[in-house]
């Protein structure tokens, strides 16, 4: 491996580390008002209509992770498998999307 | 930002999943374009990165919160038809594992927060490079303003959709006042947000920014990666 090369996966590992940090951890700290489309519901009356989501019943609904009763380590615990799930989905997606054709890739760094 | 189930009418509700399935196929082509073997893995990390961030809702005025949407920061970070696929895959974990966003509304979602936030964040960002100096200023400028008004044009979106399929018969100029002014202030969030990500990674890897290129003169001596393999000569 090249030094660019390991310096790029430096990089990402840090990234990743940092992405789990954030929901695993940070996330605790999140503030639990209801957001800006929330609460707009509530105070123009619209609310009333929502329905609960087919996927209610998920065992991460809402960030909780069903039957842990910590909630630091229940939403921590929600919030790593979600970004270990974005991730592989994401980074699945991308890749089989890219360009295999080198040529382009050579020229962008020529 | 996450519209649930329900606060739209069934045509409304499938006329943003049409307008969603479309964005995100013209997305599939264009992303062809952005990625390549450097560029697929940072696309990975943005979309993890971006979930993680969702999930720290920060507070703003009235007893109310907002959080990222990212459209903005992920459309400069790796490019915008990139952007619109990573926001989706984002989107699609959030409602499908953890009830964040409703299942029928999930093409409405894709609709505001991966066309529409992408859309106005990345066509002002793009919009503010040519007239702002080319340096790294100019760049985070650009970003934060692109970001900044990505949410209030995502919440305009949302007032309109609301307007043609509203379930609840409020008035909309009220539903407007109310998603703009607060939205007005999760933009200044997004902004601060977007600038300092954007900040941090232009400080250590400016190469990795695509909205960025151009802009660094060669940071290393370091040889390039493709100085150091074969080169393929077609």
């Amino acid at each position: 491996m090249t030094a660019p090369r390991r310096r790029t996966r430096a990089f990402l590992l840090a990234g990743i580390l940092i992405a789990l940090l954030i929901a695993g951890v940070g996330s605790y700290y999140a503030n639990s008002s209801p957001d800006g489309l929330e609460a707009t519901a509530a105070e123009q009356g619209f609310d009333s209509t929502a329905r609960d989501s087919a996927t209610a019943g998920s065992p991460l609904a809402d960030y909780a992770t069903a039957g842990i009763d910590s909630a630091r380590l229940s939403g921590g615990l929600a919030g790593v498998v979600g970004v270990l799930l974005v991730l592989a989905l994401a980074g699945g997606l991308v890749i089989a999307v890219r360009r295999r054709d080198d040529r382009a890739a050579v020229a962008t760094h020529d | 930002m996450h519209v649930p189930d329900g606060y739209l009418d069934a045509a409304t509700t499938a006329g943003t999943a049409a307008v969603a399935a479309a964005g995100v196929a013209i997305a599939l082509r264009g992303a062809r374009r952005e990625l390549d073997e450097r560029t697929a893995p940072m696309a990975g990390l943005t979309a993890a990165f971006v979930f993680a961030v969702q999930m720290m809702n920060f507070p703003v005025a009235y007893g109310t919160s907002g959080h990222l949407i990212g459209g903005a920061l992920t459309a400069v970070l790796v490019g915008p038809w990139t952007a619109v696929l990573c926001m989706t895959v984002v989107l699609l974990v959030q409602a499908l594992v953890f009830a964040d966003g409703g299942l029928t509304a999930l093409g409405t979602n894709v609709t505001l927060m991966a066309l529409v936030a992408v859309a106005a964040g990345y066509g002002i960002f793009a919009g503010l490079r040519r007239v702002l100096p080319a340096g790294r200023t100019g760049v985070l400028t650009a970003a934060g303003l692109g970001a900044f008004l990505s949410v209030p044009a995502a919440a305009l979106a949302f007032v309109l959709l609301f307007g043609a399929g509203g379930v609840a018969d409020v008035p909309l100029g009220s539903v407007a006042a109310a998603m703009g002014a607060v939205h007005l202030l999760i933009g200044l969030g997004e902004a601060a947000i977007t600038v300092a990500v954007l900040g941090a990674v232009l400080a250590v890897r400016p190469d990795l920014v695509r909205g960025a290129r151009g802009l660094q003169v060669a940071p290393e001596l370091a040889p390039r990666p493709s100085a150091a393999q074969p080169l393929d000569l077609r």
